[in-house]
C-alpha cells in the first residue's frame, strides 16, 4: 500500500490538466512580481526616498518650492567660508554655482577646471551651508560638494549628509614639476 | 624600455587572441580539429604573454619609474615595497591589466581539462574566452594604456603617450603622487583581487553556456562541466564584498559597512544573479525544469560582470556620478549591449529546444520554492538596477535629476530579504516534486518553538520595533531549522553505524558536500542578518570635545581622554593618536587609540578608528579633531555597534561552508558520473 502510494501520486499529476498547474504558479509569480513594483513605488515615493538633484542656480531659482523638501545640491566649497567650531561640531561655509551636466562641464574644460574657475569667480550665486558633525577631510577650497539636506526659510542649507570630492586629486595630470 | 618591453607583451598577446578567435571559428566551419588544436594553443599563450606585461608594470612601479604616468599616478617612494606592488590595482589602467591577466589564467587553467567528451564545446569557450580578453586588451593598449610615459617636445608642450614624439624627450618627476592613503590598507590589497577574481570566473560559466547554445547541446552538460567554477566565482564574489565592508568599516570612518554607493551595488548585482543561478541550476539537474532561465540567469550575471567591472574599476571616490566622465564608458557600454544581444538571439534561436522535461505541480515543493527564492533575489537586482538607474531615467522623461538614496534601498529590499531568509529556513525541509502544508507543517514546528524561545528572549530584553521582531524571528527560524536538519542527519548516522556524533558530522557533509556545505552557508546567512539588524537598527553615537581627563559616556560604556601626541613616520605619515580609557559599567577595559593619519606624499589625511571588539559588540571611536599646540583638547565621535562581529564572524562561516560545498567529492574525484535521470531521486 505505502509502496505504490508515490507511483499513483505521479499517475495523478500526469493526468492534471497541465494548464491548471501551471495557473497557480503563474498567479504566484504575478504576485511575488507585484510586490517587488509595490516595493520600488511606495518606498519611491516615501519621505527621503528620492531627492531632486539641483544645481545652486536651480535651488535659489525654485527656492520657494523647494523649502522644507529634501533636496540633493551640487557645487563649489569656497574656501574662506569655512567656519568650524570643534566645541559643538557645527561647520558653516558657501559654495558657489556648477554646472549639473556633465557633458556642459566637459565642455568647460572638465570638472577640475570648472571648479577652479567658479571658487574664484564671484560673479555666481552662492548658497550658504551649515551641517553638524566631524569635519571631513576633503573640506577644503575647490571641493565639489554634494550635499543632501533641507533649505530652510532662512535661505540657508541645512545638510544631513556632505560628500566631498577633490578631482584634482585622482585626475591623471602631468606632473607640474619635473625634472629633465 | 621596460615600459616598452610591457607593451609589447600586451600587444602580440592582443593579436594572438584576434587569431585564436579566427582560428576557433576556422575550425569548426572546417570541421578541422587541426585549426581547434591552435586556437587552443593561442588562448594557452595568452597567459604567459599577459604575465610578461603585468610583470614589466609591477617592475615599473616597484623600481619607481615615474615618467610612466600610471606609476606617477599611483606610487611614491615613501611607500613600502607592498604596497607598490600592490598598486597594481590602485587605478584604472592597472586593473585593466590585473583583470584580463586572471582572465587570461582562469581560461587557461579551462584549457587543461580532458575534452573528451565535450569536442564540440571547446571552440565556443575559446572564442568567447577571446572576445572578453580581447575587449580588454583593447582597452588596455588603445585607449587606457599603463605603460604611456611623459615626454617633452622640442617646442616644450608636455604630453602623455606610449612612444616617442618627434624630438621629445622623456620627462622624469623626481616622486609620484602616492597611492590614494584609503587605498593602503590590508582589505583593500585583498578586496580588489578577490571581487576581480569573482567577476573573472564567472566568465567560464557563461563560455560554457554560450558554447551549449550555439552547438545546441540542450542538456545540463555545461551547467555540469561548470558547477565548480560557478562556486568559486561566487565564493571569491563574496570574499570580495565581505572584504569590501570590513575595509569600509575599518577605514571610511563612518561607523558603517554598506552604503549602498553605485559602486557597491555595481559589484552586489552580479552576485545578486550568480546566487539566483547557483540555486536554479539544481533544479535542472535534479528535475530538468528552468534551462532557459538558467541561461538567462548567467547571461544576465555576465553583462553584470562587465558592468561591475567597469563601474568599479577606478577606486573608492570617484564613485558619484563619476562614471560619465570616463572615455571608457560609451566602449564598456557597446560591448555590453552588444554580448547581451547576441546572447539572448542566441538562446531565441534554441527557445524550442529547451523546453522543460516535466513541469512543476505543487506550490510548496522544493523546485517552486527555489523558484521564489530567485524571484526574491531578481527583485532585489531589479531594486537595485533601478535605483542606480533612476537618475538617468528621471532625466530623460522629466529633465529633472532625481537620485535615491539609502532609505529607498533599504525600504524596498528589506521585505525582499526577509522572504529570502524565510525561504532559506523552509526551502530545505520540502521534497523534490511534491510537499504539502502538512508534511512541511511536521517538519517545521519544532524548530518554530525554538525560535519562538528567541523572540520572547528578545521581546524580554526590550526590543519593541516590529520590523526588529519579525527579522529577529526569521532569523532564529531559519537558524534552528538548519541545525536541526545537522542533528537529524547526525542522529540517523549515529543509529545507523553506531559512529560518534563528530564522525558522524564529519561523514554526513562529506557524503553531500553540497547540501551541507550549503547549510553551512545558510548558517553563515543568518549570523550576518544578526549583526546587520544589529547595526542597521540599533547603532548609537555621541560626540563631544574633551580636555584630558574628561569622560564621555555612550550606553553602558565610558571613553575618558588621556593624552593625544603628533608625530612623523619614516613612511612619509604625520599621524596624531590620541589615548583613551575606555571602561564598562564602571569597570575599566583598557586603552583605545583612535588616529588620523596625515600622508605628504598625497596631501590627505585619512582617520583611524579605535576599535574595541566583543562578540556583543563593538565600540567605535573616531578621533574628530583636535588642538595641534597645547594639547589642550580633542574632539571624538564615538559610536555603539551592537552585534556588528556576527556579520564578520557569519562571513567566515559563509565561506567555510563555500568550501565546504565546492570540494571534490571521493566520488567525484573517483569520475563516477551518476546519469542525470538517477539523480531525480535523490532528496
Amino acid at each position: 500500500m505505502e509502496n505504490s502510494l508515490p507511483k499513483s501520486a505521479g499517475g495523478l499529476k500526469a493526468s492534471q490538466p497541465a494548464v491548471r498547474g501551471s495557473l497557480k504558479f503563474i498567479i504566484g509569480g504575478a504576485l511575488i512580481l507585484a510586490a517587488v513594483v509595490y516595493l520600488i513605488a511606495a518606498s519611491l515615493m516615501s519621505p527621503g526616498g528620492t531627492q531632486y538633484f539641483l544645481t545652486v542656480d536651480e535651488l535659489n531659482g525654485r527656492a520657494a518650492e523647494m523649502t522644507g523638501r529634501e533636496v540633493r545640491i551640487s557645487g563649489v566649497v569656497l574656501g574662506d567660508t569655512i567656519q568650524y567650531d570643534p566645541k559643538t561640531l557645527d561647520i558653516s561655509f558657501s559654495v558657489a554655482h556648477i554646472p549639473g551636466d556633465n557633458q556642459e562641464i566637459e565642455k568647460l574644460g572638465g570638472l577640475a577646471a570648472v571648479l577652479k574657475e567658479a571658487a574664484h569667480n564671484s560673479s555666481l550665486q552662492h548658497l550658504k551651508v551649515k551641517y553638524n558633525g566631524a569635519k571631513p577631510d576633503l573640506l577644503k577650497d575647490e571641493a565639489q560638494a554634494i550635499m543632501t539636506g533641507k533649505l530652510g526659510a532662512d535661505g540657508v542649507f541645512q545638510a544631513e549628509e556632505l560628500l566631498l570630492k577633490c578631482p584634482t586629486k585622482y585626475e591623471e595630470a602631468v606632473p607640474e614639476q619635473s625634472t629633465n | 624600455m621596460i615600459a616598452n618591453f610591457g607593451f609589447g607583451a600586451l600587444l602580440i598577446c592582443f593579436v594572438v587572441s584576434l587569431y585564436g578567435i579566427g582560428a576557433a571559428i576556422y575550425g569548426v566551419r572546417r570541421n578541422a580539429l587541426a585549426w581547434t588544436e591552435s586556437a587552443r594553443a593561442a588562448m594557452l599563450l595568452t597567459w604567459p604573454l599577459l604575465t610578461l606585461a603585468a610583470v614589466s608594470l609591477v617592475y615599473l612601479l616597484v623600481a619607481g619609474h615615474y615618467e610612466v604616468q600610471f606609476v606617477y599616478n599611483v606610487t611614491s617612494s615613501a611607500m613600502p615595497l607592498y604596497l607598490r606592488m600592490t598598486a597594481l590595482w590602485g587605478g584604472q589602467a592597472g586593473s585593466l591589466v590585473f583583470w584580463s591577466w586572471l582572465m587570461s589564467a582562469f581560461a587557461s587553467a579551462v584549457m587543461l581539462r580532458s575534452w573528451q567528451r565535450d569536442r564540440e564545446f571547446q571552440p565556443w569557450v575559446i572564442v568567447v574566452s577571446l572576445v572578453t580578453l580581447a575587449f580588454f586588451l583593447g582597452l588596455v593598449i588603445f585607449v587606457e594604456n599603463p605603460f604611456a610615459r611623459f615626454w617633452q617636445t622640442a617646442n616644450g608642450m608636455q604630453v602623455i603617450s606610449m612612444f616617442q614624439p618627434a624630438g621629445g624627450t622623456l620627462l622624469l618627476p623626481p616622486d609620484g603622487r602616492g597611492l590614494n592613503p584609503l587605498l593602503r590598507h590590508p582589505g583593500m590589497i585583498i578586496h580588489p583581487p578577490m571581487l576581480y577574481l569573482g567577476f573573472v570566473s564567472f566568465v567560464i560559466p557563461f563560455a560554457f553556456a554560450i558554447a551549449a547554445l550555439i552547438t545546441g547541446r540542450s542538456d545540463d552538460r555545461w551547467i555540469r562541466l561548470t558547477r565548480r567554477w560557478t562556486l568559486v566565482a561566487w565564493l571569491f564574489l563574496s570574499l570580495g564584498l565581505v572584504f569590501g565592508s570590513r575595509w569600509a568599516y575599518d577605514v571610511l570612518g563612518w561607523g558603517g559597512y554598506w552604503g549602498w554607493d553605485p559602486v557597491e551595488i555595481a559589484a552586489f548585482m552580479p552576485w545578486l544573479s550568480g546566487t539566483a543561478f547557483l540555486h536554479s541550476v539544481m533544479i535542472q539537474e535534479k528535475r530538468g525544469l528552468f534551462k532557459r532561465w538558467n541561461l538567462v540567469l548567467i547571461i544576465i550575471t555576465y553583462s553584470l560582470v562587465i558592468f561591475g567591472t567597469f563601474l568599479t574599476r577606478s577606486g573608492v571616490l570617484s564613485s558619484v556620478h563619476a562614471f560619465a566622465q570616463s572615455s571608457i564608458g560609451p566602449l564598456f557600454f557597446s560591448f555590453i549591449s552588444i554580448t547581451f544581444l547576441i546572447s539572448m538571439a542566441l538562446l531565441l534561436r534554441r527557445w524550442n529546444d529547451l523546453r522543460s522535461e516535466g513541469h512543476m505541480t505543487s506550490l510548496l515543493s522544493r523546485e517552486s520554492l527555489f523558484l521564489v527564492n530567485n524571484l526574491l533575489f531578481m527583485g532585489i537586482l531589479v531594486v537595485c538596477m533601478w535605483g542606480v538607474l533612476f537618475p538617468l531615467i528621471s532625466e530623460l522623461f522629466t529633465g529633472q535629476k532625481v537620485t535615491v538614496g539609502p532609505p529607498f534601498y533599504e525600504r524596498a529590499t528589506g521585505p525582499l530579504f526577509a522572504g529570502i531568509i524565510f525561504l532559506m529556513g523552509i526551502a530545505p525541509l520540502s521534497a523534490w516534486g511534491h510537499s504539502t502544508i502538512k508534511t512541511l507543517g511536521r517538519a517545521v514546528w519544532k524548530p518554530a518553538l525554538a525560535a519562538l524561545l528567541v523572540l520572547i528572549g528578545a521581546l524580554a530584553a526590550g526590543v519593541r520595533s516590529v520590523a526588529a521582531l519579525i527579522t529577529v524571528f526569521l532569523i532564529a527560524l531559519t537558524a534552528c531549522i538548519t541545525l536541526y536538519e545537522y542533528g537529524r542527519g547526525v542522529a540517523a548516522r549515529m543509529r545507523r553505524s553506531g559512529e560518534n556524533p563528530l564522525t558522524a558530522l564529519w561523514r554526513l557533509a562529506g557524503r553531500n558536500r553540497r547540501r551541507y556545505g550549503g547549510y553551512i552557508i545558510h548558517l553563515g546567512v543568518t549570523l550576518m542578518a544578526v549583526g546587520i539588524i544589529g547595526i542597521e537598527m540599533f547603532q548609537s553615537e555621541t560626540q563631544g570635545a574633551l580636555k584630558p581627563g574628561e569622560t564621555l559616556e555612550l550606553g553602558r560604556y565610558a571613553v575618558t581622554f588621556r593624552s593625544l601626541a603628533q608625530f612623523d613616520t619614516p613612511d612619509g605619515r604625520n599621524v596624531a593618536r590620541a589615548v583613551l580609557d575606555v571602561s564598562r559599567d564602571g569597570r575599566p577595559l583598557g586603552q583605545l587609540y583612535p588616529r588620523r593619519d596625515y600622508y605628504y606624499d598625497s596631501q590627505q589625511p585619512m582617520t583611524i578608528p579605535g576599535v574595541r571588539s566583543s562578540v556583543e559588540d563593538d565600540l567605535y571611536v573616531l578621533l574628530v579633531d583636535w588642538q595641534p599646540i597645547s594639547s589642550e583638547g580633542a574632539t571624538f565621535k564615538v559610536y555603539h555597534n551592537p552585534m556588528i562581529n556576527w556579520l564578520w564572524a557569519g562571513g567566515l562561516v559563509f565561506i567555510l561552508g563555500t568550501f565546504v560545498a565546492a570540494w571534490p567529492s571521493r566520488e567525484e574525484l573517483a569520475v563516477v558520473r551518476v546519469p542525470a535521470k538517477l539523480a531525480v531521486s535523490e532528496p
